[in-house]
């Protein structure tokens, strides 16, 4: 999916001396802090982190509360939807109005019927609320779907992402693969599968940045970004 | 708002007039009517009459009739579906006529919808999602006219959608549990007990605990659970605030509980009782509210040991005792918060009793090491009030919980034990009692725990031989001189080991002038008998009271350890701890001794050991006559 990524970051972390006997711990307890936030210094959220001590020796920082400094090495996953992404995510809530979406398991999307294309129509069978599209009708969005949609906008500070349907290679992630997948077949072209289980990986060629990494090949990472805190 | 609203009637009926709408019509409508408000200020809205309308409709919170209560619910499940349509700024009027909403003054129709419409907006728009969860914790308050009895049903309606409202906006937004932790705690009443009732404290620390249970528990447990902590700590400090005699109010509370008073208080206690009583039967008592929550924890401990995630909760609440309850401990005036701790008595209590798996952790000692370690850790650490604390705690537990078996108290006594004397041999310094205060509370705590202990330890031959090895010797007669200190103390105030004892001992009986006028003790004990009443069913069946252990010393008195006597032979009697002179004593004097620490009514304190044996008991405090105390 895109705007994942993994960060190389050198971090300064002070910690309070009431915890100078378990750094370790602390140092936990502050990176842990930034877990699920965005964070304006990485401009992502902060998804998950390893990291390493650097140097044994800590600087004390001189004031009332004589703060130590640990320099870290810190490698951060970090999740950046940007406005045009393409990002997928299951449905737990359809209405008429609203279809919602959870990305990644925590954050919160919602594509108002504005931002649903005309080709969807809603309907309600045997209590259950569904988006059918009209030209295709095994194209079926419903609680428990995994969709493909469009980042609007974000939220960062609720972390909510303003989603659409609009563009044409959103919807069901299932079955656009699958229509991809037939499509490729009948015209003989360049073959582009990928995993088809959901979690799969699907990008348009022209959306792949130089700074994506995909969750599928973390192990490659990129070096590029080094970041400190204040 | 600065809106006056047109008469409500009319705009009822302007809006029934404008027809026969379909479901979907009439969300078009209210479509186009949000659509149509160009600015949030009131005179924008002067000027858009529908839009008026719509507000007026909302806002209208007066009695409802059956018609326009139809009417209200179709014109909140309008905007409901058309959410995506309200936008932060410009329906800023429409928003706060809905959150200002109360769920209470409504019928369950009128509530879905407005729930409904709260999901709706919640989900639709992040921006909404503090707002709409700040509104669902404000229904956690019942209204002021609020009664038990007759409100139940209504309180069932109100609380159960409430918290399934906050589930599914949990379900749709899972971040949202994050969020409504700290619009939960901000609206706690932690600062304004003054201004609210009993019954709305409880009721909000009961949502908060079944916010705790919940679905959301995962996510809300460890906050919950220490807000409710901080909330009876400041409800302890809050009462102490108020209570100038703080001291006396506890006890005249026991007293008039009891119906048994002695002689000591009348001079200056006559008034103050009667300014206390008012205080305490009050509805709306710092004391009462105390009270009262804490049987509702209580409660939840219980449902939480039938539910199997007692240890969850158990863990949460040592954390929060390590961080919230041991620091506080000089910020306050002592006695009080022994009341709360009473939580954690419980809940080691409760479950270790019941539950097979703790009831054999408890034959191999390892349940309550973690609690025992937690006070041991505290004790080695580097903060000296948090270590003084942790020790009278880890001592006044340990005697006063029924549960725990005569091993459990014997090793740990001989932790404690062990503990004082590497720190004797630790020491070249003298007798001085401000460096050395840790471990003066530590022997301290070795007596106070002898007092209580020593007759079940001795009732077990193994531990018997094993008592009379301990090291007391070197521990309470060393350089440092505990004993010693302790008597000289005594004068000097500072450590008040002496007076502690017969301190404990008026804890559980009586009022003392001598008492009433001590600012503050340097060390407490804080399990003493908590003396309020509804709470006091729970706590009463694992408590050992001093009048408990009294036999002990009738029967037993020949058998008690002799290092100890010995340790103490050179002492000055006077002020000695009892249970620890008894042997000096021929069995008169003994019994009048005992009878000083025991709960029946008893003479002064300051009476030598000889002086009042077997007073009857005495009248009442309200009706006694005014005369000095008997026994001077």
């Amino acid at each position: 999916m895109e705007g994942l990524s993994v960060s190389d970051a050198n971090l300064v972390v002070y910690l309070h001396p009431s915890t100078g006997n378990n750094v370790h711990k602390a140092i936990l307890r502050e990176l842990s802090s930034m877990l699920l936030r965005y964070n304006d210094t990485f401009e992502g959220i902060v998804l998950a982190y390893e990291f390493n001590i650097l140097d044994k020796d800590a600087k004390i920082l001189p004031g009332v509360h004589p703060y130590f400094t640990v320099r870290l090495k810190a490698k951060l996953l970090l999740y950046s939807p940007k406005p045009d992404m393409l990002v997928e995510g299951k449905v737990v809530k359809v209405t008429q109005e609203s279809i919602h979406v959870i990305i990644l398991g925590f954050l919160s999307a919602v594509i108002i019927d504005r931002d649903i294309r005309e080709e969807f129509q809603y309907k309600s069978k045997h209590g259950k609320q569904l988006f059918v599209s009209r030209s295709h009708r095994r194209h079926v969005i419903k609680v428990g779907t995994m969709i493909r949609l469009l980042v609007k906008s974000v939220d960062e500070e609720t972390l909510y992402i303003y989603g659409s349907l609009l563009p044409a290679h959103t919807g069901n992630i299932i079955w656009l693969d699958k229509q991809m997948e037939d499509t490729s077949l009948t015209d003989g072209s360049a073959k582009r599968r990928k995993g088809n289980d959901g979690e799969s990986v699907m990008q348009e060629p022209s959306r792949i940045s130089a700074e994506t990494v995909s969750v599928n090949n973390d192990h490659h990472v990129k070096k590029s970004k080094k970041h400190k805190t204040q | 708002m600065g809106v006056e609203l047109r008469n409500n009637e009319a705009a009822l009926d302007e809006m029934a007039e404008d027809g026969d709408f379909t479901d979907s019509d009439l969300v078009d409508h209210i479509r186009d009517i949000l659509c149509s408000v160009t600015s949030g200020s009131p005179a924008a809205l002067a000027e858009n009459k529908d839009y008026e309308r719509l507000i007026s409709v909302v806002s209208h919170d007066g009695g409802h009739g059956a018609d326009e209560e139809a009417f209200l619910v179709t014109t909140l499940e309008a905007p409901s579906r058309a959410v995506s349509c309200i936008d932060h700024d410009l329906h800023n009027l429409l928003l706060s006529a809905i959150f200002r909403m109360n769920l209470w003054t409504y019928r369950p129709q009128v509530m879905d919808a407005v729930i409904h419409f709260i999901v709706s907006l919640a989900s639709s728009n992040g921006m909404f999602v503090d707002e709409c969860l700040a509104m669902l914790t404000k229904q956690f308050f019942p209204p002021r006219s609020f009664q038990l009895p007759r409100g139940l049903t209504r309180k069932g309606q109100v609380l159960s959608r409430v918290h399934s409202t906050l589930n599914d906006i949990a379900d749709v937004l899972p971040l949202s549990p994050a969020r409504l932790v700290p619009i939960v705690l901000a609206a706690t009443p932690q600062y304004r007990f003054h201004d609210i009732n009993t019954l709305s404290v409880v009721m909000y620390v009961e949502n908060m605990l079944k916010l705790e249970s919940g679905a959301l528990g995962e996510v809300v447990r460890i906050p919950m659970l220490a807000g409710m902590v901080e909330l009876l700590l400041d409800l302890d400090i809050g009462w102490d605030d108020i209570e100038d005699d703080s001291s006396k109010g506890i006890f005249e509370m026991e007293l008039e509980a009891v119906d048994k008073s002695t002689d000591d208080d009348l001079n200056d206690g006559s008034e103050i009782t009667r300014k206390l009583s008012t205080k305490i039967s009050g509805s709306n008592s710092f004391a009462e509210k105390l009270d009262s929550l804490l049987v509702l924890t209580f409660e939840h401990l219980e449902s939480c040991e039938v539910g199997g995630r007692l240890i969850e909760v158990f863990e949460t609440l040592l954390e929060s005792f390590k961080r919230t309850v041991l620091t506080a401990y000089k910020s306050k005036f002592a006695q009080v918060i022994y009341t709360k701790l009473d939580i954690y008595e419980a809940c080691q209590l409760t479950h270790m009793q019941s539950l097979p798996m703790f009831r054999e952790m408890m034959e191999n000692l390892g349940g309550y090491y973690v609690m025992f370690d937690t006070f041991f850790m505290v004790l080695i650490s580097v903060l000296g009030l948090c270590r003084m604390s942790a020790v009278s705690y880890l001592a006044s537990y340990l005697s006063r919980a029924k549960f725990l078996s005569a091993s459990v108290i014997a090793s740990t006594l001989e932790r404690l034990v062990d503990w004082c004397s590497k720190y004797v041999k630790m020491q070249n310094d003298k007798v001085n009692p401000e460096a050395h205060r840790v471990f003066y509370s530590g022997c301290q705590a070795i007596m106070y725990l002898l007092c209580f202990r020593m007759r079940s330890m001795m009732d077990v031959p193994l531990l018997k031989s094993w008592l009379l090895r301990l090291p007391l010797e070197s521990v309470l007669n060393n350089k440092l001189s505990p004993l010693e200190f302790l008597r000289q103390s005594k004068a000097a105030g500072l450590f008040m080991t002496l007076e502690k004892f017969e301190f404990n001992d008026f804890l559980e009986s009586e009022l003392s002038k001598e008492f009433g006028g001590r600012e503050r003790l340097d060390m407490f004990f804080p399990f003493d008998p908590c003396l309020l009443k509804k709470s006091d069913r729970y706590i009463r069946p694992k408590f050992i009271f001093w009048s408990m252990v009294h036999p002990t010393y009738d029967i037993d008195e020949d058998s008690c350890d002799e290092d100890i006597g010995e340790s103490v032979a050179n002492e000055n009697v006077d002020g000695m701890d009892y249970a620890i002179l008894q042997q000096h004593y021929d069995l008169d004097e003994f019994d009048s001794a005992l009878n000083k620490m025991s709960i029946t009514p008893k003479n002064s304190l300051h009476s030598t050991f000889g002086g009042a044996v077997n007073k009857p008991m005495r009248m009442p405090s309200r009706i006694r006559p005014s005369t000095s105390p008997e026994s001077l």
